[in-house]
Formats: C-alpha cells, structure tokens, sequence
C-alpha cells in the first residue's frame, strides 16, 4: 500500500433481474473482492429492469457487465465472473496485490 | 415527389387485421416511403417482421435503412429505433443531412432514436457466462420510449467481432428475431456480404421474410447501384436486377412505377401537329398515351417533327415538356424559328419546358429518375425526347432498352403522349433502328432523304400504328419557313409515286391535260 492511502475500488454490475447468472455473478464477485481487496472496495447493482435507460446511458449490451469506476481508467468485464483469474486480470487488481 | 402513390400505400398498410379468417391470409406491408421500392415490393416490406438488407461495403445499406426510418416517422407516423453498431450519431446525421434528411430534429420531435452500440474486444475481458439480455433491455426501452413501429439494427454481425462465444451469439440472434416479431416493430437488418455469403455471419438464416440485396459495381466508368430482392415470402416479386441511385433525394430505385401492361388506354386523339400526317392516322393524330417513334439519318427533319407536335400541344393548352439531349434550348427554338415554328411565346407562356442536358452529364440511371421527377413535378400532357439514341452514349443498348421500357411505362400511366426521336447511321435500313426498341413503341415513323434524279427529297412513311388504320404509303413532305407540309400524293400512270420535280411534273401534267410535263422540271 503506497502512501499509506488506502485506494477505493468502486465497482458496478449491471444485471437484468434475479437471474441464474445475476445472482452468480455478485457471489463471484463479493467473494473475490473479500479475497483480494478486502476493506478497500463499494458494489453497486444496477438492475437494467428497473432502470432500463442506464442501458444506453452506461453502453451496457451484454448481461452481466461489471465495470470499474474507480481506479481509472474504467475497465469492463463481462459474464458471470466464475472465471477467476480473467477476473482479476481485467481489473488489474493482481500488480496491486503485490507485497512491494 | 410521388404523394398520391405514398398516400395509397399508407391507406392499404393500415388495412391490417382485416380479412382474417377467410382463407388465406395476404401478408400485411409496411411501406417504405422509398420512391421505387413499395412498387416493386407491391407495398413495402413485411409488417412486424425483420427484414434482411446485405450487400458489400459502400454498397448504400444504412442509408437505405434511414429512409425507411425517416420516411416512416414523417409520413406514415411510424417513430423508429435506429440502433448502429458502426457509425456514430453524428455521423448518421452529417451522413443523412447528404439526402435532405434532418435526423436532429426528428430525434427532438422524438420520431427518432438514434443509439450507438460501441463493441471493442480489446476493452473487453470475458470472464464467464453471459447473454446478450442488456441489448434487449435496451433496444426495448428505445421502442417504448418512442412507441417506434420501425426498428433498424446496423449491422448487428458486429457483435461477432466483438464478442467471441459464437454459438451463444448466434443462440442469441435467433432470440433477438423471434424478439422482434413478438414486439410487432417492422425491422431493418442489415448485414455485410462476404464474397460467396450473403452475409459474413449467416444472418439470412435467421431472416426468413424478405432479404434485399445491394450491389455497387463499375461499369464503363461509372458507378451504377443494383438492388435485387432475393426472397420475399408469400409475395409476388420481380427477381430481376433494378437499378437504383442514392441523391440528394435519398434512394430512388427503378422502376419507379412498374405497372407492367395493365394500364388504361384511351380513345382520344392528339393531334401531330403535321395537317397532312393526321391524315395518314385517318384523320386524327396519336392516340392520347401514345408512345411515337421517329427515327432517320442526320437532317431528315425529326426534331422539326418534334417541334410541331410540341407546337399544337402547346396550342391546345396543353403542357410540353422537351427533353432536348443534343442542343440547347436557345439552339432549338432559333433552329425551329427557320422553318416558322415560333416556340419563344409557349416557353415565356409556361407551357413549353425544354430540359437540355448532355447525356453524359449523368448516368443512366440519373437520367431516368431526373426524367420521373421533372415529368412527375410538372404533370405535361405530352413529352418530347430529342434523341433517345443519345442515351446509347451512357448505357448498354440492353440497359438503354430496360430504361426506355420503364419511362414509355411510367408515361402511359399518367396517359402523357410521348415522341422519341431517334437517330439512325446511314446505309442501314430503313426499319433498322439503332436501339431495337420500336418493339415498345406504338407509333413508328421512319423519315429519310429519298435521292433520285439528282435531287434529294424528304419522305416520311408509317411502318407501324397500334391500334389504328394507317396509311402504307411513302410520303414526300416540304421543309419550308412554314414547317413541315406534306405533300399530295401524286401518282403516275402506272400507278408508281412521283415524288420531288417528278411530282411537281406530275401534277402539272395533271392540271394541264397532259401537256408540257419537260418545261416544268427542275422547278420546286
């Protein structure tokens, strides 16, 4: 940890309803965060069925969508984050966990 | 430019739902406001169904796509989706405002969405399962949100460079038609063709309605647009090519009127304008509707022909209008002037219009359709082509013989009667006509230089006149400050015809009893 700062990840997941894979998705990533980014990190949900417009606001097509708001730059990853690895990749979240 | 043909097909697309149950059913259509398309898709395209436009790159498919969009929400009150996966809002609207089109103001009158889809694998990580739910949601609140009746995805194929699970993909495309059907939205998609393949995802398995196909080639120089409809289900459709042209009118495809031969025809005269050659028509003239042909070698009278035809009209009241492809509206009426034909006061008057332009000014397919729409925006009761050999210059004769059909077609539906003058080379004969498109003429009239004795004379015959008795004889006409004169038939004893001096000799002769017929020769 530079600085002493402690960084904020603040990430969004966009779902449509309780689906199967909405409902994975938030478990992959609530566990994964517990796992590496343990106190440092805010989930939002955004359920598109109940605020369709962020569709086309936030550029959402495909179902789920995490994105990362913080740190910049904003990153995307999409599908039910059972993909671990791919997961921490895309949010560059492994440098960070570098004991330097 | 065609409001009463507009005005049906709206009438007829809200005509669905009726005639359930009787048997079958025709599909219902929503028609495209596209000038030439609701013709030859006999009302537009399926209703509630996706159609497929394909063709290459450049080929004219999103502009064809916000036509119907635009025409849709201005004239059949039918608000659309636009949703691109490759261009821009700003550059949907610098590139619609290119055919008159103001998508901003459409969007503010919210008859129009415009939505952006922007895809790139490389910001993307896939990690895990997922569908294609957020387009849905999201074209969905688009429809709702304007109540759009019209929905345009392009292209949708797009999602396959974006996205790498191809078997999902195209799981998901099959539920994004079945989609579309269920949400009652007449749709536009488009796809890009990929050599062999319609298009480079096979999105025409999905689309099992109707599927259009545009093509822009090269030919001799210039560029010409080809669109073709290679299915459309439980309709009738011309399979053939047709030309089609994008300007700053938006897209016009040819035919644009294809009535085929069902058109009315009349039993009203109009007059040649030529005393004498009513007569060889008994008396009258053309039938109204009439399609006439003159052709000949250089000099042999047939846009002095023209001209009087041009002259009675105008005489009548009527409106003419002159499509002169080989001299200027100044050159015409000085020339015309020489032999006593007065255009000057039918020009100032209005009722004579002479749109001169080189024929390789446009391509073929521009010619035709500056033709429609001048003859459609003015209404004349007669047209004047000088010469429709000209066109050769920027055609094939197969193609020029295609245009000719669809304008003599596009005429005798408003029952404007038309004279097409055309060029003949010297030596051929008679009959020969360089475009072999007397076959699609009603009247046809060969005049030529008869040279006999020394001396050159103008004859004019009838070879052909549907529907009419006509005279077989040839017939010597005069050129003179007072236009174009036929001359009485003068025959001799053995029956033959004496033409030129051997006329004038002949008919002294007559007056005369018989005497003196030697002194008289060489006098006019």
């Amino acid at each position: 940890m530079k600085n002493g700062a402690r960084r904020t990840w603040r990430l969004r997941l966009y779902v449509a309803g309780q689906t199967p894979k909405s409902i994975t998705a938030l478990a992959n990533l609530k566990r994964l965060c517990e796992a590496h980014l343990a106190g440092q990190y805010h989930i939002e949900v955004v359920d598109l069925v109940r605020q369709p417009h962020l569709a086309r606001r936030d550029d959402i097509v495909v179902l789920p969508t995490l994105v990362r708001q913080l740190p910049q730059p904003i990153r995307k990853i999409i599908g039910d984050l059972s993909n671990v690895e791919r997961v921490l990749v895309g949010l560059d979240v492994v440098s960070h966990d570098d004991p330097e | 430019m065609t409001p009463r043909v507009r005005r049906h097909t709206a009438a007829s697309g809200k005509r669905r739902g009726n005639g359930n149950g009787s048997g079958r059913r025709p599909l219902a259509k929503a028609p495209t406001g596209i000038a030439g398309l609701d013709e030859i898709t006999n009302g537009g395209l399926p209703r509630d169904r996706p159609t497929l436009v394909c063709g290459g790159a450049g080929c004219g498919k999103t502009l064809l796509a916000l036509e119907f969009l635009v025409r849709g929400a201005l004239e059949y009150d039918e608000p659309g989706v636009f949703l691109s996966f490759e261009e821009t809002p700003e550059e949907l609207v610098t590139n619609a405002r290119s055919l008159g089109f103001d998508l901003e103001r459409l969007s503010a009158r919210r008859r129009l969405l415009l939505d952006y889809v922007r895809l790139e694998r490389a910001e993307l990580t896939e990690a895990g399962e997922y569908d294609l739910e957020g387009l849905f949601v999201r074209l969905g609140h688009a429809i709702d949100t304007i109540g759009a009746k019209r929905v345009v995805l392009d292209t949708i194929e797009r999602l396959f460079s974006g996205l790498s699970d191809n078997f999902l993909l195209r799981a998901e495309l099959d539920r994004l038609f079945r989609w579309l059907k269920a949400k009652r939205v007449t749709a536009i998609v488009t796809g890009e063709r990929d050599g062999e393949r319609l298009t480079r995802h096979g999105l025409e398995e999905y689309v099992s309605d109707c599927v259009i196909l545009l093509d822009q080639r090269v030919l001799e120089q210039s560029a010409t647009r080809r669109l073709r409809i290679l299915k459309y289900r439980g309709s009738a459709h011309g399979g053939n090519e047709m030309p089609f042209l994008i300007d700053d009118h938006g897209v016009s495809v040819l035919p644009i009127t294809s009535l085929g031969l069902t058109h009315q025809v009349s039993t009203a005269h109009v007059a040649t304008g030529v005393a004498g050659l009513d007569g060889m028509f008994g008396k009258k003239g053309y039938f109204r509707g009439n399609s006439v042909l003159v052709s000949g070698t250089a000099g042999t009278g047939k846009s002095s022909l023209a001209a009087h035809f041009a002259e009675a009209a105008c005489r009548r009241g009527e409106r003419c209008l002159y499509f002169a492809f080989e001299e200027s509206a100044s050159q015409i009426t000085r020339n015309m002037r020489s032999i006593g034909i007065d255009l000057e006061p039918w020009l100032r008057r209005d009722l004579l219009r002479i749109h001169a332009q080189r024929p390789t000014a446009l391509g073929l397919e521009a010619h035709l359709v500056a033709m429609h729409r001048l003859i459609e925006e003015w209404q004349p009761r007669v047209v004047v082509v000088d010469p429709v050999t000209n066109m050769i210059a920027v055609g094939s004769e197969i193609e020029v013989k295609a245009m000719l059909a669809r304008l003599i077609d596009f005429m005798k539906l408003r029952q404007i009667t038309a004279l097409f003058t055309s060029l003949t080379e010297g030596g051929g004969a008679a009959e020969r006509t360089d475009l072999g498109v007397s076959s699609l003429m009603d009247v046809w009239m060969v005049v030529g230089n008869l040279e006999t004795n020394g001396e050159r004379n103008r004859t004019l015959q009838i070879v052909k006149a549907r529907g009419m008795a006509h005279s077989n004889q040839v017939r010597e006409f005069v050129m003179n400050d007072g236009g174009i004169a036929l001359v009485d038939v003068s025959r001799r004893a053995d029956g033959s015809v004496a033409i030129g001096s051997a006329r004038s000799a002949q008919q002294l002769d007559v007056r005369g009893g018989g005497r003196q017929p030697r002194r008289q020769r060489g006098s006019k």
